[in-house]
């Protein structure tokens, strides 16, 4: 580009020298349209996130009118040496763990047979998403019908691939099935999530390496491996930060389900935390709870975060 | 070299992928038209053993769902001949038609607040999202990342706090106060959604515009808001879904007058427990809005629901 005098000249009366004439300067454009989400959040989030940082040190009680006493750091130490709280941190791996396990599982395999590219997949792929799309509290609650021993489409469905009595167990009652009955909705609904992901990453790697591939007459399984494997990782890794965080919160789904029970073997730390709250009322000891837990998830994301971008560098 | 290449899957992968996923297609659907199918069942078919694939058809569900019945006399029924169809439904149990259900307000009560809360937040996260496409904010990826941060808390834990602010404000269980929250929920959705799509927007559109005379406002709103149409309205159907299936904040922070139909419809009880023909028809009705918005919604699906991060 030839740097003539003229050429200078213009670009040092930008057309934002008269816009400042005639209307508003963009940085306080900039200003005024991002100040109300801004302080939207403000007061919706951070707000109460220091109001509950404040109540976590005390033993304050939202349904009792006494005076709030200060008991420095002991809500924390009880809440992490409570045997209780580990009990519901154990489900909640349980919970975790295999739900990701199955949807990674299923959603990578369906994504790779989508991408077979066959008529009609534009349609099909529609109709295996829309579980996902639904209220999970509406949805995990008709779950419970589908659950029913005798009367359940779900144990019916059971029985007559295994021949076992459909009223001789319940996916729901009994302490051994109910962690993997929430398991099985959560993956029925969350699947497709994993595989449209996949799908992504499938779709963005370019048909030449494969070509190229194929003249060094690399096989399909080496192929598979070493091409299809490295390069979907990345998405992959981003399903199952998602995944990771909200089966984390997971509440709606399992509180309607099984509603923590039976005893507490499916109470995933959201559903015990609501418990403390807003049953047992133990405001103070609730918060300091919320806190533990966000502290948890927000550590947990940026470890994961920064391990994520090391494999999208390679 | 065989014919055969990944790039293009020969005709026999084709058809076993095919039949593969149309399979998996087909059982995960099951509990769908299950809903649907039981909407329309009486009690009787509803608990049948085995499972009912074939029934006759009735709207006693849908009758069910948007009445409340009491049990009446002998006499009073033979004094009161049933004058409508849906009375006659009832009449067969020996009941009468007391009044309408909470069906009705709870499922306003969702459009209200659905549309309030999309509304808002599309209309803020329009505008921060130029914002933060267009011009040096100051810490703009901290921002950013703050937005997104504010989805990282457990919707429960959230509640505490809002719960005690909602109480002194007197905003628990109002319109407004939901709008307000739901609003500040998808807020960082719209804003990364919308962030995204203005991104594609070629620059030289809006310069072009400016040069013309236009002030930055003038620009904006008659350049860059046209063309940012198909994603705004991409993410409002994102912000809706959201809101209308959300279920922790609606179950703890309403309870009467603003409660939305998602912690309603599980309390629908008739005779022993749940009344699965009309828990079933209130969930159809409540699933059907978002079945029709997801197949719009197809191509960009999978934006949405990464919060941008995968555009495809």
């Amino acid at each position: 580009m030839t740097d003539s005098p003229m050429t200078r000249a213009a670009r040092a009366t930008p057309p934002r020298v008269a816009r400042r004439i005639r209307g508003l300067s963009d940085r306080a454009i900039a200003w005024i349209f991002v100040a109300p989400t801004i302080f939207l959040l403000l007061a919706v989030n951070i707000f109460p996130l220091i109001w509950t940082i404040r109540l976590s040190f005390t033993n304050f009680k939202a349904n009792r009118n006494r005076p709030i006493e200060w008991i420095g750091t002991r809500n924390y130490e009880r809440i992490l040496t409570d045997s209780d709280i580990w009990l519901t941190m154990q489900a909640t791996a349980h919970f975790l763990f295999w739900t990701i396990f199955f949807q990674v599982l299923i959603g990578f395999t369906l994504a790779w047979l989508i991408n077979r590219k066959f008529r009609g997949n534009d349609l099909w792929t529609t109709i295996i998403v829309l579980p996902m799309m639904l209220s999970p509290a509406v949805v995990g609650n008709f779950w419970t019908f589908l659950y029913q021993p005798q009367i359940g489409l779900f144990n019916y469905v059971v029985s007559f691939f295994t021949g076992a009595d459909p009223s001789s167990f319940q996916m729901i009652g009994d302490v051994n099935l109910a962690p993997w009955a929430i398991v099985i909705v959560d993956t029925w609904m969350w699947t497709p999530f994993v595989m449209l992901i996949c799908l992504a990453g499938l779709r963005s790697i370019p048909d030449y390496i494969y070509e190229a591939a194929e003249i060094d007459r690399a096989s399909n399984w080496r192929q598979f491996w070493t091409i299809t494997i490295p390069m979907v990782l990345p998405f992959l890794m981003l399903a199952i930060l998602f995944r990771g965080i909200e089966n984390f919160k997971m509440f709606d789904l399992v509180v309607q389900l099984t509603g923590g029970g039976p005893g507490s073997v499916t109470e995933l730390t959201s559903i015990n935390l609501k418990r403390e709250a807003f049953e047992k009322w133990r405001t103070g000891y609730a918060s300091a709870y919320a806190i533990i837990l966000f502290v948890t998830v927000f550590g947990l994301a940026s470890i994961y975060v920064k391990a994520l971008n090391k494999v999208k560098e390679r | 070299m065989s014919a055969w290449s990944i790039t293009e899957p020969t005709p026999r992968q084709k058809w076993v992928a095919g039949i593969l996923v149309v399979l998996y297609a087909l059982v995960t659907i099951v509990p769908l038209i299950w809903i649907v199918a039981t909407g329309f069942k009486s009690p009787a078919d509803a608990i049948s053993y085995p499972p009912k694939v074939l029934f006759e058809p009735t709207l006693e569900g849908y009758v069910n769902l948007f009445t409340t019945r009491t049990r009446q006399t002998q006499e009073y029924l033979d004094a009161n001949p049933p004058e409508t169809w849906y009375e006659e439904i009832v009449r067969q149990y020996d009941m009468v038609i007391a009044g309408p259900s909470r069906y009705g307000e709870r499922f306003v009560n969702s459009i209200i607040i659905g549309f309030g809360s999309t509304f808002l937040s599309v209309f803020l996260g329009t505008l921060a999202a130029y914002a933060f496409s267009r011009f040096k904010v100051p810490l703009k990826d901290d921002l950013l990342f703050f937005i997104l941060s504010t989805r990282m808390m457990p919707p429960i834990a959230v509640a505490i706090p809002i719960f005690l602010m909602f109480r002194t404000l007197g905003l628990s269980d109002t319109h407004l106060g939901m709008i307000l929250l739901y609003t500040a929920v998808n807020i960082s959705l719209a804003v990364w959604l919308l962030k995204g799509f203005m991104d594609e927007i070629p620059r030289e559109y809006e310069e072009a515009a400016l040069i013309d005379g236009y002030t930055r406002f003038q620009a904006f709103r008659k350049v860059v808001l046209p063309q940012a149409v198909t994603g705004i309205v991409a993410t409002a159907i994102f912000c809706l879904i959201f809101s209308w299936n959300e279920y922790a904040f609606a179950v703890l922070l309403t309870s009467g007058t603003a409660q939305t139909a998602p912690p309603f419809i599980p309390t629908i009880i008739g005779v022993g427990g749940q009344d699965w023909p009309a828990v079933a028809a209130g969930a159809t009705l409540f699933l059907l809005p978002v079945l029709v918005f997801t197949v719009f919604l197809r191509k960009h699906l999978l934006r949405g629901i990464t919060f941008g991060a995968v555009r495809k």
